[in-house]
């Protein structure tokens, strides 16, 4: 894959300390971990330990109790739009208009981030440019899931927040979209995501949030 | 800019689709004035006379109705969340989506407004007041109308919320759209009603937008 310089920058984003307090409970705490230009972090543990509520808080949906996100020093909660520009945030639903064709529907998200000019070729990536009239209604759960991954492909961000990107995709489209992160990692991007089915992320680090959960002491010196 | 057009432009397609927002309006605004004769008897002078305050309860409670799902679909099926983290103010998204809510029903409202009017025998003085009115109290309605449809996603029993909390907002604009209507229709001057209601709506626009975009954030972070 050619790559400009300027896509071979080095980046840099790190998580320092967050905590998380959510619904009464201490979700968890000191979440460290920094990641650079082509990385991966795996975020693993079982259900209910905070894979999600820590994705939303990377794409800044979310704020942390304690603890700050930097993108090589500038703290990303202090100019939030300029974070929004650098991601790509996959979260549980899929954002998919049932009144809408796929090509509409795939081009309104990539409109908001000022290019349409991939839109096709991202269809043709996921093999569901043969549907791009089709109203998104008629679409499987698994056909979804696609045009939302589509959504990302459209227009290039430095850092994919995908949580739990796999569910409902056949084989095929798995090692399909194994290769999209090869590629965008490749061109200097940056992935975080959570699964529970193995993904082929080569050098991936492992973020278990089974380390970071509250002890009853440490609950007591939070507040 | 063009962000904010595309909002619009979606907003507009999905409403058209659907079908269902602007006609569910009307309809709502049809039928109470029609029951209106049923109700208090067809007599010209006693129907000319509340009128204005007939049409005006009307139209709140059909944007009322109405604003409940502006950002409703959007929550259940995660594009809301998207909206929120796109690399533009959300400002702008609510500007956006309070506009195409008023072009999907308010709109409509005000061009079927002079229709009942003359059903209810208004009188044309009442009737210029009536449309001006209308033409500047629906966006107001419109943008009070979002920060209680931000407030209550996620709730249970959200639409009785929505008319506890937009409700007792919707008082002054009543109050001076009908007083503006009434004036007129005794001859008497309605300007200073209108003024009042052109000053709420330049002074509350920017406030609603802000106060609603705040309340969707917060919806996030729940």
């Amino acid at each position: 894959m050619v790559t400009s310089s300027s896509d071979r920058e080095n980046v840099y984003f790190a998580s320092d300390q967050v905590a998380c307090f959510r619904g009464g409970r201490t979700v968890f705490v000191g979440v460290t971990f920094s990641i650079n230009s082509g990385g991966a972090v795996l975020v693993k543990g079982p259900n209910g330990i905070g894979k999600s509520t820590m994705l939303r808080i990377l794409a800044g949906l979310m704020r942390p109790i304690y603890g700050t996100l930097k993108w090589h020093d500038h703290k990303t909660h202090v100019e939030p739009e300029i974070h929004f520009k650098r991601i790509h945030y996959v979260g549980h639903h899929d954002p998919v208009k049932p009144a809408l064709t796929v090509i509409e529907n795939v081009s309104f998200w990539a409109s908001l981030h000022g290019t349409r000019d991939h839109v096709q070729s991202a269809l043709e990536e996921f093999d569901i440019a043969h549907l791009a009239d089709v109203p998104a209604r008629f679409l499987s759960a698994g056909q979804k899931r696609k045009v939302n991954l589509t959504r990302i492909l459209t227009a290039p961000t430095r850092l994919w927040l995908l949580d739990e990107p796999t569910t409902g995709l056949d084989a095929a489209t798995v090692a399909k979209f194994e290769q999209c992160m090869a590629a965008h990692r490749n061109s200097g991007g940056m992935i975080i995501l959570s699964t529970h089915t193995p993904l082929d992320l080569p050098e991936a680090q492992v973020l278990n949030l089974s380390d970071y959960q509250p002890e009853a002491a440490a609950h007591d010196n939070l507040y | 800019m063009t962000t904010f057009i595309e909002i619009v432009r979606r907003d507009l397609r999905l409403s058209m689709r659907h079908g269902m927002d602007t006609i569910m309006v009307v309809m709502f605004f049809v039928l109470v004035i029609l029951l209106l004769p049923l109700g208090v008897g067809p007599e010209p002078t006693v129907l000319a006379r509340i009128s204005g305050g007939m049409i005006w309860v009307s139209a709140l409670l059909a944007s009322m109705l109405s604003v409940e799902r502006l950002f409703q679909t959007d929550y259940e099926d995660g594009s809301l969340e998207l909206l929120v983290i796109q690399p533009f103010m959300l400002e702008l998204t609510v500007t956006a989506k309070v506009i195409s809510h008023w072009l999907i029903t308010g709109l409509p409202l005000l061009i079927i407004a002079p229709l009942l009017a003359g059903m209810l025998h208004t009188g044309k003085d009442g009737f210029a007041a009536l449309l001006l009115t209308l033409a500047v109290g629906t966006p107001l309605l419109s943008l009070i109308g979002s920060i209680g449809a931000a407030l209550i996603l996620g709730a249970r029993q959200g639409s009785i919320l929505l008319s506890l909390l937009v409700l007792p907002l919707y008082i002054p604009i009543l109050i001076f759209g009908v007083s503006a209507v009434d004036a007129a229709i005794h001859g008497l001057p309605w300007r200073l009603p209108v003024l009042i209601l052109g000053s709420l709506l330049i002074g509350l626009a920017p406030f609603s937008v802000w106060a609603t975009a705040a309340a969707l954030r917060e919806t996030m972070r729940r």
